[in-house]
């Protein structure tokens, strides 16, 4: 037996040195797992980039499923989501992995980028690094703005035409634009079926093209941590980091463990609560689309309502536009808006981490205004909290550059 | 391989000369992936005009039509409804309606062929959403001293029962006039108004 058993290895070894010599199998693992130094302090906020990577496979897996009943025209739409939901054979299970992924991913994703803000992540050398992480943020708006469109009900054509809308409040283009994106005069079954094709293919290509990017890009830096200081800068003799440990086997391990309770939650949400009381799935939805009706109360799905609630801030129409575009893509310059030598906040002097509490309060904030009716007291709310938000951005030069920072150690804390 | 003897200068202008001939190219053959995009011949086509009854229609009621897949609005208004239009010049922010979309023939006080009648598109000048007919006297109405009129629960958009735009919301422009004509006084056909009298 134990014969055996050495013959099944070698042989296993042996086909691994064949592939070796025709593909670059061994040199990408030690590449970027078994000899990727990462450092040895990563905390928790240092699981969510890995819980993006998994609900990104949950997304495109039920995804695919879903495209095998879903049909994308205005008359079939909403019957075969409905169809999905109740005829086919654990179709409810795939609809709602895939709804609950979508704010899942978000949620992820928010978590993610708030540990680059605490831990001054975006900071030289990994501006490329935050900037095809933004780009992944954009672009998954964009593919979950598509989706939403999808079960063709109330909130999915209102919150589309709203949002297309926004396009045609452009100057001289903005008409053409919006007919352009709609290709039609209104939201109607060929805009059903472009977002369709945009939801499925181009935009998850876009989408794994960029994860491939990001990654790299990380690799080429090296990860940052909760000190903020450079590994790198401290290597032993053989040009390994004093302060790293390889990826592979302990963060696998370590990742594996938070992917096994995150799926506890995640399964928590499909299985019990799924629609999350309206946020994670609108009752107005339940309704299908009517193009002459508006419900009553519209707001987009959660993910999206800071945006929405600086949107509705500003009392002149391209005005609102050009402030909701840039409260989304204003993070693309942080690394050049912060003035300070040292990354992360525990090195930080008061001026900023006053900053990124009154940030993170007026982001919450404005997150929860427009999920409400317009009043103007609510209104009066969003136009203050949209100004904290962009004075954070745009005061960010002067107040980084005075601060009382602390100094940073040369070697991580144990 | 010997590179001592190639003429650079050639081998510079063949880049230059590739990139910008493959470059047209690649524009070219981006423009029928564009032109898709734009609304198709039958896109176009359906929006023919259609033909309402108004009969029915008492005085302060309001009907709803659908045109190019636009919900149009009919109101028919009450001497009040007009009195109160005539009352709001002053609040609202385009009254003679200089900067909005409307045929000439409803380029006036009502911005309607016969005052009686708003014929109107019900799709906000802001974004898009399709605001609700909100009356003098009901609950809720969504500002003080209220004479009814239209308001738009997406971003608060408001306008008077001529479709005019009040100061102070997101909305730029008044709602939109499609073309209309009667062609008996009880029967309205909207989208079309040629041979208009």
């Amino acid at each position: 037996m134990a014969d055996l058993g050495k013959k099944v290895v070698d042989g296993l070894y042996g086909l691994r040195d064949w592939v070796d010599d025709r593909f670059p199998l061994m040199q990408n693992w030690n590449e970027h797992l078994a000899k990727y130094y990462a450092p040895k302090n990563f905390n928790f906020w240092y699981y969510f980039g890995g819980f993006a990577l998994l609900v990104f496979a949950i997304q495109i897996l039920t995804g695919i499923w879903l495209t095998m009943n879903y049909k994308p025209s205005a008359e079939e739409a909403f019957a075969s989501v409905e169809y999905i939901m109740r005829d086919v054979n654990w179709g409810w299970l795939i609809r709602y992995m895939h709804s609950t992924g979508a704010s899942a991913f978000f949620v992820v994703i928010y978590l993610h980028m708030f540990r680059a803000l605490l831990y001054g992540s975006y900071k030289k050398p990994r501006e490329l690094l935050w900037l095809s992480g933004m780009g992944l943020y954009l672009v998954l708006m964009g593919e979950a703005f598509f989706g939403y469109l999808l079960p063709w009900g109330q909130m999915s054509y209102w919150g589309a035409q709203v949002i297309i809308s926004l396009f045609g409040a452009l100057p001289i283009v903005g008409e053409q634009l919006s007919l352009w994106i709609r290709g039609d005069f209104v939201v109607s079954d060929v805009t059903l079926n472009r977002f369709f094709s945009l939801h499925v293919i181009a935009f998850p290509l876009l989408i794994f093209g960029l994860i491939g990017a990001h990654i790299l890009a990380l690799h080429e830096v090296g990860s940052n941590n909760p000190d903020g200081v450079e590994i790198k800068k401290n290597k032993n003799a053989e040009g390994i980091p004093v302060d790293g440990i390889p990826f592979h086997p302990y963060y696998t391990v370590k990742d594996i463990f938070g992917a096994t309770v995150f799926l506890i939650f995640f399964f928590g949400v499909v299985f019990f609560m799924p629609e999350m009381n309206g946020y994670f799935l609108e009752h107005a939805n339940f309704i299908p689309a009517d193009p002459l009706k508006t419900p009553e109360h519209i707001a987009p799905v959660w993910y999206f309502t800071p945006f929405y609630a600086i949107l509705r801030a500003v009392p002149d129409q391209l005005g609102g536009v050009i402030a909701m575009g840039l409260s989304t893509t204003i993070f693309l310059v942080l690394p050049w808006l912060d003035r300070s030598p040292v990354k992360s906040t525990r090195y930080r002097g008061r001026n900023f981490k006053c900053a990124l509490v009154l940030f993170v309060i007026s982001f919450l904030t404005l997150g929860w205004l427009g999920m409400q009716p317009v009043t103007p007291l609510f209104t009066w709310m969003a136009r203050f909290f949209s100004l904290v938000y962009f004075a954070f951005f745009l005061l960010m030069p002067f107040y980084t550059a005075i601060d009382n920072d602390k100094t940073v150690p040369d070697r991580v804390k144990n | 391989m010997d590179n001592s003897n190639v003429d650079k200068s050639r081998r510079r202008f063949l880049t230059a000369a590739a990139t910008v001939v493959g470059g047209a190219g690649a524009a070219a053959g981006a423009v029928p992936f564009i032109a898709t995009m734009t609304p198709s011949a039958k896109t176009k086509a359906i929006g023919a005009p259609v033909e309402v009854d108004i009969s029915k229609l008492k005085p302060g009621e309001r009907m709803i039509e659908k045109w190019q897949g636009k919900p149009v609005w009919i109101l028919r208004r009450t001497k009040e409804m007009l009195a109160d239009i005539a009352a709001q010049d002053g609040a609202v922010s385009d009254p003679k309606s200089e900067s909005s979309a409307q045929p000439e023939y409803a380029k006036n006080e009502y911005r309607a062929r016969e005052d009686e009648f708003l014929v109107v598109i019900g799709i906000c000048t802001h974004l898009g959403c399709s605001p609700s007919f909100v009356l003098k006297d009901s609950d809720n109405t969504p500002a003080d001293n209220w004479k009814g009129g239209f308001f738009c629960p997406c971003h608060g958009s408001r306008f008077d029962l001529a479709g005019r735009v009040f100061k102070g919301v997101p909305a730029p422009t008044n709602l939109v006039i499609p073309p209309y004509k009667f062609i008996t006084p009880s029967r309205l056909v909207i989208g079309d108004d040629s041979e208009a009298v």
